[in-house]
């Protein structure tokens, strides 16, 4: 076997809680599907068999009855279980697994959404015989308002510098402006090595990474680590660098002890492969006397994605986004063939229906999704919305670029803007609720402007 | 021991030159019919024999991937016997030389195909255990007489024709079978050249293939990216690479039940070597170490273990990668360096790993002299080389070949090296080697090509169009000062960009070849193969 996918859905979705705290984020609907479906079928497609998935019992119990992912998931879903409140990094959950991993893993977290060729990962990471090879895309602006926040916020948003080499393919620094004093520090021997070196910002972490299995034995040694992006990827991309006499518990020693275990075997093969490199006219750089690779034993690699979708839909705003693109990704009718829809009802061409749901006469529902068993009444305006599964929405609403949540029932008349109306929520007729959340349970009653 | 590719006498060759020049399709269907009719006689007095054996073929001919093993005629005598039985099922028109594995379901019945397998199973039994006590010259005498019946049909490759619709149909149908992609030719190709296979470097096969790949073995993927990226490039390197990845293959195959591994391994074998020819068409040497393997796999008696016979193929992997690769260098080295004096300036082209070691132990042993290297586009591979030399303190200067004729006054001796060695004396090599050659040869310098001897191919040809190598086209495109004049080259419809791999230097041009068998001129190769053949 080749790769082995695992699957990161225990994460609870802290960057969104206003969404999350009712349902987990695996299972949040993004044009009607579980979030978590997503890279399911992304790794469906590919051609994997199995997946182990590592998510919360919660999840796990969601995930076994929910329909979407029981019929239309043909692989073999392995789900293992950990501590909702163990606070586990994504590093500390792969050390968990380490007795079910038997070759490379393909780590990838349940809030990516792709249409990316995984195949120029995956190749890197063979031809170059890589430790680690990631994706990344270039970030698009979000477009669309985000209900409860008055304006364009723009928070300094942590910035990551991302240093690749003149070819764009192998990873030559990672840092976080959060882990930076001043400035950006570059090792000189980086420089030596590579004295020309692309540094770039504006690039999202897809969160998906090709490992090899000595990094998930290195990480069941070295139980410090416990994020995969945070701390891992850095550590390893510093490690290319570094020289190789270093502190005891170093993943090149990782490597030797793993092959010394059939010492026979792979000693006659490294011995192959280096005739092989020795023989072979090719090197991965130019100007100086090294050999290729400057002779070094880790290498990481990145995919830089120019164009196509790519979401990791872990705040507010991408959720959004997601839900706005996420209809592109596959060929299903917008309006689900079980919904019942009257004839005098207006429902632009980028709008989704969910199953059995009910709209009734003169509502327009326009760059929208309503999730599965929603009812609409009369004379409803919905426009830029989501609406997820079980709300009912009484006659005379007008809805406006807001989210509302599972169960959520929305009076007569009531007047919705750019909001966030919490899980099971009652909105009162007549109500006028303008960019806020509403997720205590606290009735208003003809009220103008509510804030939270 | 049987021979391995002697042909077998007059018979074979006057067969091979009718179907050559004749229609072939009369001669041979008369011959299958013949065939047929001597088959049917020998089925109806082995069919009581057979009939236990033949069932539990029955249950494996659905199981196992691949029809009745095409004429593996070159490995022993006996197969000479399966070579006309399979001949029956329909040979398509224009393959000149052999046949491949084409299904015949609908001619003949299972049953048959079955039975036709065990009988040749018994008889290869017999013919082996008879071989194994026995001396090469009793080996000779089970073989005159078989061949009296069928002739060995050679087995030579196939001529790739890419604008023959035809071949190309069965070669998808080939890889279909083998559950191998087909991969697509890329951008207009120059008419001299259309049959020649022309491939995208940004369209690798792996987009095609599952990603935990579980068809091919993931060695094999591996080493199929690294020849089709470039990062494993060079004879040599191919090859070991290629060694390297087959004794990962062996080392993971178990045998599955009811099966010899003998035979099974041999046609696991085959999708790999399809799926690494569509990533980069296979070197003459890769094709000698595949037919090596192949060979070593075959003999494997049936009654060895699984575990046994494992370890035997690979130490014969080891074995031939250090006779025919390390110690062939050693041994070529050697004989070099006699022709090295000191003060010389020798002329090198490209990245040869050999060219490249001689000049290294050449140094060591303290000869004085500097070498010239000369490159070419769009490669460049003399860099390499270059940085290779001047790291062990060798003087090199550095040219392009526009500039040949310039520095050729200053050089006394050219060291070239070799992709293939062919039968007719021909030098192939990389593009622009024989240009070098011609004008060395105008300025009288003498030309050395170094090659090892598992570089020498049956193969002959007298021009560089037949048979060669087409690169991406798109290598071509340079970018100065941010523009890329030939961007939009596709576009222009009169524009064809030509990237040729090799080119055949005559033997006129070449003084000497060194192999590891010694010094010989140019029109000895075709003896030196027949050695070869007798030795095997």
């Amino acid at each position: 076997m080749e790769l082995q996918a695992v699957l990161m859905a225990a994460g609870g979705g802290s960057r969104m809680m206003d969404l999350t705290y009712n349902t987990p984020k695996p299972l949040l609907p993004v044009g009607n599907k579980p979030l978590i479906w997503y890279p399911l079928n992304l790794l469906e497609r590919v051609g994997f068999e199995e997946v182990i998935v590592i998510t919360t019992k919660e999840v796990q119990k969601m995930i076994s009855t929910d329909p979407k992912v029981k019929l239309d998931v043909k692989m073999k879903l392995d789900l293992v279980c950990i501590q909702e409140d163990a606070d586990m990094g994504t590093a500390d959950a792969l050390r968990h697994i380490q007795q079910k991993v038997k070759t490379d893993v393909l780590v990838v977290s349940c809030d990516l959404i792709t249409d990316a060729a995984l195949h120029e990962v995956v190749d890197l990471f063979r031809a170059h015989n890589a430790t680690l090879s990631m994706l990344m895309s270039k970030a698009h602006e979000f477009t669309e308002t985000v209900p409860g926040q008055k304006g364009k916020k723009k928070t300094g948003e942590q910035r990551d510098f991302v240093g690749v080499d003149g070819t764009g393919k192998r990873l030559l620094f990672m840092a976080n402006e959060a882990d930076l004093d001043e400035g950006v520090v570059i090792r000189k021997s980086i420089m030596r090595k590579h004295p020309r070196m692309h540094i770039k910002t504006g690039l999202v972490d897809a969160h998906l990474y090709c490992l090899k299995k000595s990094v998930v034995d290195f990480l069941a040694d070295n139980k410090s680590i416990s994020s995969i992006r945070g701390e891992l990827v850095p550590y390893l991309v510093r490690k290319q660098f570094s020289k190789s006499t270093n502190s005891p518990k170093v993943i090149d020693e990782t490597h030797q002890n793993l092959k010394k275990n059939d010492s026979n075997i792979s000693s006659r093969d490294e011995e192959l492969l280096h005739l092989t490199q020795e023989r072979s006219c090719w090197n991965d750089h130019r100007g100086d006397m090294s050999d290729a690779y400057h002779g070094g034993r880790l290498r990481c690699y990145v995919h830089i994605m120019d164009e196509g979708i790519c979401y990791r839909v872990n705040t507010l705003a991408a959720y959004i986004e997601a839900n706005r693109l996420a209809p592109k990704l596959f060929d299903e009718p917008a309006v689900h063939p079980s919904a019942v829809v009257s004839e005098r009802c207006l429902i632009g061409a980028d709008s989704i229906i969910g199953a059995s749901c009910q709209i009734s006469d003169k509502t327009s529902i326009k760059r929208s999704t309503i999730g599965v068993s929603t009812t609409v009444r009369e004379k409803v305006k919905v426009t830029n919305s989501i609406i997820m599964h079980g709300v009912t929405i009484e006659e005379g609403c007008n809805i406006q670029g807001s989210v509302i949540c599972s169960n959520a029932v929305i009076g007569r008349g009531a007047d919705i803007k750019y909001c966030l109306v919490g899980s099971a929520q009652r909105i009162e007729p007549d109500a006028e609720v303008n960019i806020t959340y509403h997720y205590k349970s606290i009735t208003y009653n003809n009220c103008h402007k509510v804030s939270k | 021991m049987a021979d391995c590719g002697e042909p077998d006498g007059p018979g074979n060759k006057d067969d091979i030159a009718r179907s050559k020049n004749e229609g072939k399709e009369l001669t041979k269907e008369e011959k299958q019919r013949l065939r047929k009719q001597k088959k049917q006689q020998k089925k109806h007095k082995e069919r009581k024999n057979e009939k236990g054996p033949s069932e539990t073929e029955k249950d494996e001919t659905p199981v196992s991937l691949l029809p009745p093993p095409p004429p593996v005629a070159t490995q022993k005598a006996p197969s000479a016997l399966p070579a006309p039985a399979s001949a029956p099922i329909p040979v398509p028109a224009s393959a000149p030389f052999h046949s491949s594995p084409a299904p015949s379901p609908a001619d003949k019945p299972a049953k048959s195909k079955a039975e036709l397998k065990a009988e040749r199973r018994a008889r290869q039994e017999t013919d082996r255990a008879a071989k194994q006590p026995g001396s090469s010259s009793s080996g000779i005498k089970t073989k005159v007489p078989l061949s009296e019946l069928n002739p060995v049909v050679k087995r030579l490759p196939e001529h790739v024709q890419v604008d023959d619709p035809a071949v190309v149909k069965r070669l998808a149908k080939k890889l279909e079978r083998q559950q191998i992609p087909l991969r697509s030719d890329y951008g207009y190709k120059v008419s001299l050249f259309s049959h020649l296979h022309q491939y995208s470097r940004k369209a690798p096969l792996t987009q095609l293939l599952s990603i935990p790949s579980t068809v091919i073995h993931p060695s094999i993927v591996r080493l199929g990216l690294q020849y089709s990226q470039g990062i494993v490039a060079g004879s040599n390197a191919r090859s070991v690479a290629l060694l390297h990845a087959f004794k990962q293959v062996i080392r993971d195959y178990t045998t599955p039940p009811n099966e010899e591994l003998s035979r099974d391994l041999v046609n696991k074998l085959k999708p790999y070597i399809s799926f690494l020819n569509q990533c980069r068409p296979l070197s003459a040497s890769m094709g000698n170490a595949i037919k090596y393997i192949k060979k070593e796999i075959s003999n494997i008696p049936s009654q060895c273990k699984e575990e046994e016979a494992k370890t035997k193929l690979l130490k014969c992997i080891d074995r031939y990668i250090e006779e025919k690769i390390v110690l062939a260098a050693k041994a070529i080295s050697k004989y070099a360096i006699e022709k090295i004096s000191d003060g010389d300036v020798i002329l090198v082209y490209g990245c040869s790993s050999l060219v490249n070691h001689i000049l290294c132990e050449a140094f060591e042993k303290s000869r004085k002299f500097r070498v010239i290297v000369v490159d070419s586009r769009p490669r460049l591979e003399g860099r390499e080389a270059l940085r290779r030399l001047v790291q062990r303190g060798i003087s090199c200067t550095y040219v392009l070949i526009s500039a040949l004729s310039y520095i050729l006054p200053e050089v006394s001796k050219v060291f070239l090296g070799a992709h293939a060695l062919l039968a007719n004396g021909y030098v192939m090599s990389r593009v622009g080697t024989s240009q070098i050659a011609l004008v060395a040869r105008t300025f009288n310098v003498p030309v050395l090509v170094c090659c090892e001897t598992y570089k020498f191919c049956e193969r002959v040809q007298t021009d560089s169009f037949v048979s060669n190598e087409l690169d991406d086209p798109d290598d071509l495109m340079v970018t100065r000062k941010g523009k890329t004049q030939l961007e939009n080259w596709q576009d222009v419809s009169s524009l064809g960009l030509l990237n040729l791999v090799y080119d055949v230097t005559p033997p006129d041009f070449v003084d000497l070849v060194i192999t590891d068998l010694g010094m010989i001129p140019c029109t000895s190769v075709p003896v030196v193969l027949r050695v070869k053949n007798l030795d095997q």
